[in-house]
């Protein structure tokens, strides 16, 4: 069955079982590998993307309740790379492997959307479905501020 | 005889099935070529290669290969920097090529700590001997004295004569120059890019989502695979029914595996494979699968009982490792005794991407793979040992590794790929679940030790027993092992930097009933964790400030050479002339972490300080923690402070990062990581029974102080993951009273 569903505003038509995660479709099908994979049980965050503007675990979600919406990727955040978090997430030197770090920038971006200046309590909630193994917590919480100035 | 040899370009080609053309120069630890008549050092098309770690392109690019992988822990930035900066180039002219598996590098095994203590002057060497090259080509072609030349931004200039050449210029007039015996390094002060936190290379890649994992590998036509594996360690498929799987929309295939091995060494862990168009078509077949295990000899395996077993073996009498003077008559004469149990459990490395590999195999029989490997090389035997095939048949591409801690040196999963592609006929990608990564590991072992200590009047301490019990990491390679490893105590037990009269180290016996593996610092985790919480009890029986006290357990200043006192001790697979265990310097960077926490000041009501120091992977690390306990009794860790000295530092931001990562790793084990086996099998299964740190539970900030010693680097990966523990667990005492002598927190109910 063909699911529509636009990624990165273009507009793809997957040929897959509607029940398949938008993770899998996002990576598999569309071909987009930058979304990870780290749990498939919504428990970490690195397959987080935007649907319409709000995070999601695209592991957790069927292609299906995607179809007819708008998808944002890590690779569709900015055109160029420089969304202030990408900037801030450089300047501070944030990622050890990286691999978490596709998912902790798309959550911080639906979190500056919704809350323009978090606190430190704002981002410890927003972000505590994000797991990074590498431990690089601290930097985030200090990149999140900057992008967040940078903004303002 | 130089570590740079020549090598023939047949020679390079068929190491590294790279166009060259002209002759090359190899530097490798193991190759003994005799200077060949045709010896070039440009190539036909028209590069300067001085060794296998650099080429210079006549657009003066200069393409560095970088043989270590990189997991988080900075090398791809690390290693250029060293490079770089002995041959004078600039970092915005480097190319940057992550090398192949091939022995022609050396070590590649990502591990240990290694990349930086072991091969910072062969990567000076191969900076260096380029630049002396560079100079000489240009003093020849100008007529001018070698040593009237200079090489630096990427020229090299003769001042008198007013001649500057780019290197790119210089590539066509390096043919005939000799690779030097002895390259001159540089003067420390004169290091551009060594000492500096350069940004990271893979910034904009990793912040963008391009930066490519094992588990990102996309090729035509490839089947993706998931694999249903014994839940016991040491079990096999009986049969199984794979009609359901195959009704699967996407199923391409269903693949029994080969039987694991005993012992398993990196071999596939058997089961059975569904190959489909997509994960998701895989792993759903995966779960219609009905299979009959036969689980073999650890089908009983409780890690409950297990525990009780081991903390028995290791209160009797063990085997003797270390003596110094006579713990017995000393304890018989002591004033006061102490003597405690710790426990610390398995752990998964859980890497943020599990373990993922693609393979292909080509129209000739060769095979070629792309993998988040730490250790390309020994991918590389495994994968030709299970295909029947030479290793120069076996291309073994190494990408990002999302995390490995230790993981992903073990190629069971590469090798499940290539077994699998050759089995289905087309390129086929392995990506194992959360659950396969935290059920089929290779885990960190259970552990349990004894710790007895007597005082004398003054208070001092004058006998130390510690007798250590945890299944070895040779039980992979050799089934019947139930016996430490000598190098196993070589970390963190052997080496204790205590000034005790009489000190006595044992071991008890323990056999292994799941695969064991590295794990961030290894055993030093839990000899730290006890050695270091005990010290800390000690100082509370004597009554004495634990800052205090351990200083004055570390004793005088001096070099400690655990062999004086009989045991066996390889210092890392380094000399202890170059990095000895200087307890000044140990000492020293407790007092830092104590002065940075500021040790002795008021504290809020409920807050505690707690401190450890350890050395390992030759460098010494100190822990403070702060610590709460909140209205109900659970901790919160609030900040800590870490001091090292890792002697020479290449890149401070990166060595701070480690320091910020190893102190969340350390709280994740201390407060959560425990992996348990009910008849044999891994209970837990994902992040929900398998809780990490998060953000929410990270504290304020991480301070860390690099010390400025003008020594041989150290390690840096793990060596700030031990004093973790202890730090957080005699903060806890501090603040509570509780002592907490079992790993993890959790199940002492302050989690
Ligand atoms: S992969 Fe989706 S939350 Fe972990
Ligand atoms: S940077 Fe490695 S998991 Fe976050």
């Amino acid at each position: 069955m063909a699911v529509e569903l636009t990624i990165n505003d273009d507009l793809h038509t997957l040929d897959v079982d509607p029940q398949m995660p938008l993770l899998w479709a996002i990576r598999d099908i569309a071909g987009l590998t930058g979304t990870k994979f780290g749990c498939g049980k919504a428990l970490c965050g690195a397959c987080t993307v935007l649907l319409d503007g709000q995070a999601v675990r695209s592991c957790a979600l069927p292609v299906s309740a995607a179809a007819g919406r708008s998808v944002t990727t890590i690779e569709g955040l900015s055109a160029d790379g420089n969304h202030p978090l990408q900037v801030a997430w450089r300047e501070l030197n944030v990622p050890q492997c990286g691999y978490c770090q596709s998912g902790q920038i798309m959550s911080a971006a639906a979190l500056l959307e919704r809350n323009p200046q978090p606190t430190d309590t704002d981002i410890d909630t927003a972000m505590s479905g994000n797991i990074c193994r590498c431990g690089t917590y601290t930097r985030i919480r200090k990149a999140i501020h900057r992008a967040a100035e940078d903004r303002s | 005889m130089s570590d740079i040899q020549r090598i023939t370009r047949r020679d390079f080609l068929k190491r590294t099935g790279q166009a060259g053309g002209g002759l090359v120069l190899a530097m490798t630890v193991t190759t003994a070529c005799g200077p060949d008549a045709e010896m070039r050092t440009v190539t036909a098309d028209g590069k300067f290669v001085p060794n296998v770690y650099v080429n210079l392109r006549k657009d003066g690019v200069v393409e560095i290969y970088c043989h270590r992988s990189e997991m988080g822990q900075g090398i791809r930035t690390c290693l250029p920097q060293v490079i770089a900066d002995e041959m004078e180039a600039d970092w915005d002219r480097i190319e940057l090529i992550q090398a192949i598996g091939d022995e022609k590098y050396g070590d590649q095994n990502t591990d240990g700590s290694t990349s930086i203590r072991r091969h910072f002057d062969l990567l000076r060497r191969a900076g260096a001997s380029a630049r002396e090259m560079l100079i000489m080509a240009a003093a020849q072609l100008w007529q001018v004295p070698a040593a009237e030349c200079e090489a630096r931004d990427h020229a090299v200039h003769h001042v008198a004569g007013g001649h500057h050449a780019g290197y790119g210029d210089l590539v066509e007039h390096l043919a005939d120059i000799d690779v030097p015996e002895n390259p001159t390094f540089k003067a420390p002060e004169d290091y551009r890019y060594i000492g500096k936190s350069i940004d990271l290379i893979d910034g904009f890649a990793m912040t963008t989502g391009v930066a490519n994992y094992g588990i990102d590998t996309q090729l035509p036509d490839m089947l993706y695979a998931s694999i249903e594996r014994c839940p016991v360690h040491g079990g096999k498929v009986r049969d199984f029914n794979d009609g359901a799987a195959r009704q699967i929309a996407g199923v391409v295939d269903v693949v029994r595996m080969p039987d694991p091995t005993a012992p398993p060494f990196y071999n596939p862990l058997g089961g059975v494979a569904v190959l489909a168009s997509n994960t998701w078509a895989a792993q759903k077949g995966r779960e219609a699968l009905e299979i009959n295990w036969d689980n073999g000899p650890n089908a009983a395996y409780s890690s409950e009982k297990y525990r009780e077993e081991l903390l028995i073996s290791c209160c009797n009498e063990g085997k003797l490792i270390l003596n110094r003077g006579d713990a017995a008559a000393a304890f018989a004469g002591g004033a006061k005794t102490h003597a405690v149990e710790y426990y610390a459990p398995h752990l998964a490395q859980s890497p943020m991407e599990p373990p993922a590999a693609t393979a292909l195999i080509h129209g000739d029989g060769r095979c070629e793979v792309w993998a988040s490997t730490q250790d390309p090389q020994s991918a590389q035997n495994t994968v030709a040992s299970i295909l029947g095939l030479d290793k120069e048949e076996v291309t073994v591409n190494v990408t990002l590794l999302g995390g490995g801690f230790g993981r992903k040196s073990k190629s069971d999963f590469v090798a499940e790929a290539a077994w699998l592609a050759k089995k289905a006929g087309k390129p086929v990608k392995v990506t194992w679940t959360r659950e396969d990564d935290l059920r089929h590991g290779y885990f960190h072992t259970v552990s349990a030790q004894h710790l007895e200590a007597s005082i004398d009047e003054g208070g001092n301490v004058s006998s130390w027993l510690h007798r250590t019990a945890f299944p070895s990491i040779a039980s992979t390679f050799e089934d019947a092992s139930t016996k430490p490893a000598v190098w196993e105590l070589g970390l963190g037990f052997v080496d204790s930097p205590y000034a005790i009269p009489n000190m006595r180290l044992e071991t008890g016996d323990a056999k292994a009933h799941l695969r064991i593996g590295w794990l961030r610092s290894v055993c030093n985790i839990y000899h730290a964790f006890a050695a270091s919480s005990f010290a800390d009890e000690l100082a509370h029986v004597v009554g004495e400030d634990p800052k205090d006290f351990l200083v004055k357990l570390i004793g005088p200043d001096r070099k400690i050479d655990p062999t004086e006192d009989g045991a066996k001790y390889s210092n890392y697979g380094q000399s202890l002339d170059t990095h000895p265990i200087d307890t000044g310097r140990i000492k020293a960077v407790l007092e830092k972490a104590a002065e940075m926490a500021g040790w002795g000041r008021e504290l809020p009501d409920g807050h505690g300080l707690g401190i450890a120091v350890h050395r390992s992977f030759l460098t010494s690390v100190a822990t403070v923690a702060e610590v709460s306990a909140d209205s109900s009794g659970k901790l919160r860790v609030h900040k800590l402070w870490t001091a090292l000295d890792a002697g020479t530092v290449i890149n401070p931001d990166r060595v701070r990062a480690q320091m910020e990562g190893a102190g969340i790793y350390g709280m994740s084990l201390t407060l959560h990581g425990e992996i348990t086996a009910e008849d044999g099998a891994v209970v837990q299964g994902n992040f929900d029974t398998y809780p990490v740190v998060r953000i929410n539970e990270a504290p304020a900030e991480i301070d860390v102080h690099i010390m400025n010693v003008d020594a041989p680097p150290g390690g840096v990966g793990e060596p700030g993951v031990p004093p973790v523990a202890p730090a957080i667990a005699n903060a806890w005492f501090a603040a509570t009273g509780a002592r907490i002598r079992e790993l993890p927190f959790r199940n002492a109910g302050v989690v």
